[in-house]
């Protein structure tokens, strides 16, 4: 797979734009479908075409899994620490109304960050995943 | 509603003709790609239902995601399911049964999209009106999920992290080990 031309090119063209996709669904959840969950998955798809296409070693090149798994746990640190700032500004626990200068703008940015914290896990936990299913297989053959 | 109807037959019937498939076929390859055609065929019936973000995800996670995962595990397992030689009428009445039952039951439900019915009249109107007033923002599947219920998606996304950190820990620990009975082999060797 690695001598392809086909697909090595077709993967770098859609490199970008998957995660240009991926970007427009995060951030566009509010007023379209879409959110977190998907845009995570979408961007994750990206780094795992190229893993598939270019090999696992040239795909934790391009993303190295120490900061795959830093990203892993940040995404729900990024969800708790918004809930933690809405308390430590005299609300409750995600309660996203105080961390504006109106409720509505509180409430925007409340959930601009969490779908953020969102996307971010579930993109890293699927990567890490593929990479440590394909990299179980080294770790066997060895 | 004539088109509706054509069009909710057409996606059943290919749906049935996927799970007949899916129960025939033996070997894992085509188990894996059935399952994915499945699960788009389920995201084209929530457009019809108007659920996009349900079809969304489950094209994404259900479709594409999953796929690769499976694929990518398929690597460990053999190419060919064995042939189930057990007894299978035990299984074939609990499927039925159960399923003629969920069928009956399904005639008392309210109609779909009926105003009137309960899980239309007791916290929804809120959420609609909320998410227009309070929140302002169009989608209300956003509103609910992050705002509403943001409880509820913090603990999924826990969930996701703690299954990712789960598996992640397991195979990694087999890893380990592989190597160590490799080196006690080689050095039994040597």
């Amino acid at each position: 797979m690695h001598e392809n031309p086909i697909l090595r090119i077709s993967t770098k063209i859609l490199f970008a734009p998957i995660i240009l996709f991926g970007l427009y669904v995060q951030f566009h959840g509010d007023f379209g479908p879409g959110g977190g969950f998907q845009a995570g998955v979408i961007v994750a798809s990206a780094f795992i075409l190229y893993s598939i296409v270019f090999g696992i070693d040239k795909g934790t090149k391009l993303f190295p899994s120490n900061i795959n798994l830093i990203l892993l746990a940040l995404g729900g640190l990024l969800y708790g620490g918004v809930g933690i700032a809405s308390m430590i500004l005299g609300e409750e626990f995600l309660s996203y109304n105080i961390l504006g200068s109106s409720p509505q703008s509180g409430q925007h940015i409340g959930i601009l960050l969490v779908e953020f914290g969102v996307g971010l896990t579930v993109s890293n936990v699927m990567i890490a995943l593929f990479n440590a299913f394909v990299g179980f297989k080294s770790g066997k053959d060895k | 509603m004539i088109s509706e109807l054509i069009i909710n037959a057409f996606l059943v019937t290919i749906m049935l003709a996927v799970a007949i498939a899916l129960l025939k076929t033996r070997t894992v390859i085509f188990t894996i790609i059935l399952t994915s055609a499945y699960s788009l065929i389920a995201a084209l019936m929530f457009i019809t239902l108007d659920a996009v973000d349900v079809a969304f995800t489950e094209a994404s996670v259900g479709a594409g995601i999953s796929t690769i995962l499976f694929l990518a595990a398929m690597a460990y397992l053999p190419k060919e399911e064995e042939e189930n030689l057990n007894n299978q009428l035990l299984p074939f009445l609990t499927c039925f049964v159960l399923g003629g039952i969920l069928i009956w039951c399904s005639y008392d439900l309210p109609e779909i999209g009926l105003v009137s019915s309960p899980i239309h009249q007791h916290i929804v109107p809120d959420y609609i009106l909320g998410s227009r007033d309070d929140i302002g923002i169009p989608n209300i599947v956003t509103s609910v999920l992050a705002s509403y219920r943001g409880y509820d998606t913090f603990g999924e996304t826990i969930v996701v992290f703690t299954a990712g950190v789960a598996v992640l820990a397991l195979l990694k620990n087999n890893k380990e080990t592989g190597k160590q009975n490799s080196k006690k082999s080689k050095r039994k060797v040597g």
